[in-house]
């Protein structure tokens, strides 16, 4: 028979995260574990910080696309007109974020060590349907500052590599994980957003394609939502796009998203109408 | 009662060390390159998937041979060091260096103070820009650290391994070129082929090799910071048959 402490070490082994052995050896590296003290009804930070907007995500034979508009609000000010919010996860997912961009951005770094380390340990790449449960955890153990106004809601798509299908999910502040089929959005100008999907996804769309619609449907929610930041012809500023297909995750070069935009603001130019 | 019997330190450390050779020249063994494209790792290694060599982070490996639940333990130690000090601080602040020196106290610490030491030894590498910038330090089972360079072998027959080697070895060789002359010398440790004539044709059979590559640019090569890769399957066994044509 193992020694008790011996055959401990089995169960304690069944955790390779990286985020639960910072919790355990140095808490203080995890973004959770800031807190603004006590929660009282007047506590509202989401003022302090900036914050992150709309995420857009679809998904059309073979893979799955995500993009982000790049722009940041604090109040009615533009905290940034150049902030990423799409990010490669590993290989194969991608993750964007929306909410407190701050606690977005250590979170999604957070996420990042997460998975390669556990490809590290373990030699082997996390499944992705627990790449979407590590990372609702995450948002979970985010709680306390949600309820304070720093709220951050991830959108996380990836290539299934066991069945060969690109995968979206989203989450809610409490650690909520839904699968979305289709296409999603999220951020404040995500209703807008999920109209235009509505009318310009189609279950046919190849990757060019997707790109144009994922690109026209940011230009639709920075055209009705003052925290969206639509194509900069001026300063040559463009959507991150990023697509996750069997080949693992690339972003699409800024030319292409140039000459996307430009078309798109050339058939709305032309077309000469309200909308 | 028992009686404790006198043992002088120098003896009690002799003991040790011989214990821990003795464990470690069993195993087979482990060649590990610098080279122009980068650093070859290849170990023999009839298990696929018990691995020798492992990723620590975006330009660092780990090779070892002895046994492997605690050469197994110390690379996951490596790989939480790494992670940990690249998420605190940035990514280029994990250096080969640091994790060298925290695997060398706890070696010695364990050689001195546990029951038994490790036997184990291993090498921390990282493949630089340039091909002098890259760093291999060997660890031994008693925590000295030595700073190597062109190659490094550990294992059984090391010695035999590194005769046949240093005919073949030089700073020029492709990561390819540089795999074929590990598995050419490595026979020499006489466990690969075991029967087969030295002189005969070479027997460089992948499925006992465990290959992996530090490469130089990942970024260029494959858009990667991470320039660890396993070499494995079709890729190996193409890698060495182009060898034995030329």
């Amino acid at each position: 028979m193992l020694p008790d402490d011996a055959a401990a070490a089995v169960p304690r082994a069944a955790s390779a995260s990286f985020s639960a052995y910072l919790g355990e050896h140095h808490p203080a590296l995890l973004p959770a574990n800031r807190s603004l003290g006590p929660v009282t009804a007047s506590t509202d930070a989401s003022h302090l910080a900036p914050h992150a907007t709309t995420i857009v995500s679809l998904t059309f034979p073979g893979g799955v696309l995500m993009a982000g508009d790049r722009r940041a609000t604090m109040g009615n000010v533009i905290a940034s007109r150049h902030i990423e919010k799409v990010f490669p996860a590993d290989n194969y997912s991608v993750l964007g974020i929306a909410g407190s961009a701050g606690i977005g951005l250590d979170l999604t770094r957070l996420f990042q060590v997460e998975l390669e380390h556990y490809e590290k340990i373990e030699a082997t790449m996390m499944s992705l349907d627990g790449k979407a449960n590590r990372l609702a955890a995450m948002v979970r153990q985010n709680l306390p500052m949600a309820m304070q106004g720093l709220a951050v809601v991830p959108l996380f798509a990836g290539f299934d590599t066991d069945r060969h299908v690109g995968r979206l999910f989203s989450f809610d502040v409490t650690g909520g994980r839904y699968e979305e089929h289709e296409h999603h959005s999220v951020g404040s100008g995500s209703v807008f957003a999920r109209g235009a999907l509505k009318k310009l996804w189609n279950p046919r769309l190849d990757e060019a394609s997707a790109v144009r619609v994922a690109v026209e449907a940011l230009y639709d929610a920075a055209d009705d939502d003052s925290a969206t930041g639509g194509p900069d012809a001026v300063r040559g500023l463009w959507p991150v796009v990023y697509v996750v297909d069997g080949a693992g995750a690339r972003r699409i070069p800024e030319r292409e998203l140039e000459a996307v935009a430009h078309a798109i603001i050339d058939a709305r130019s032309s077309a000469g109408r309200e909308a | 009662m028992t009686q404790q019997f006198y043992v002088s330190p120098e003896q009690l450390m002799k003991d040790r060390a011989d214990f821990a050779r003795k464990g470690i020249g069993r195993g087979r063994s482990v060649v590990v390159m610098s080279c122009r494209d980068g650093i070859a790792l290849v170990a023999e290694n009839p298990s696929p998937s018990l691995h020798k060599l492992g990723e620590i982070y975006d330009r660092i490996a780990f090779a070892a041979v002895g046994k492997y639940n605690e050469f197994e333990s110390l690379r996951q130690a490596g790989v939480r060091y790494a992670d940990v000090r690249g998420y605190s601080y940035a990514r280029e602040d994990v250096t080969a260096r640091g994790l060298a020196s925290v695997y060398a106290q706890s070696l010695g610490a364990v050689f001195t103070a546990e029951s038994k030491p490790f036997e184990v030894e291993l090498v921390v590498a990282e493949v630089g820009r340039s091909q002098d910038a890259d760093h291999l330090y060997r660890l031994t089972f008693d925590g000295s650290i030595a700073d190597e360079t062109g190659f490094v072998v550990m294992g059984g027959a090391a010695d035999a391994v590194v005769d046949a080697l240093r005919g073949s070895w030089s700073a020029d060789l492709s990561l390819p070129e540089a795999v074929r002359a590990a598995a050419r010398s490595l026979r020499h440790d006489g466990v690969v082929t075991a029967g087969a004539g030295d002189a005969g044709a070479p027997v460089l059979d992948p499925s006992v090799l465990e290959v992996a590559f530090l490469e130089r640019d990942p970024d260029t090569l494959r858009g990667s910071r991470r320039a660890f890769r396993r070499i494995g399957g079709p890729e190996l066994d193409l890698l060495l048959q182009n060898g034995q044509d030329s």
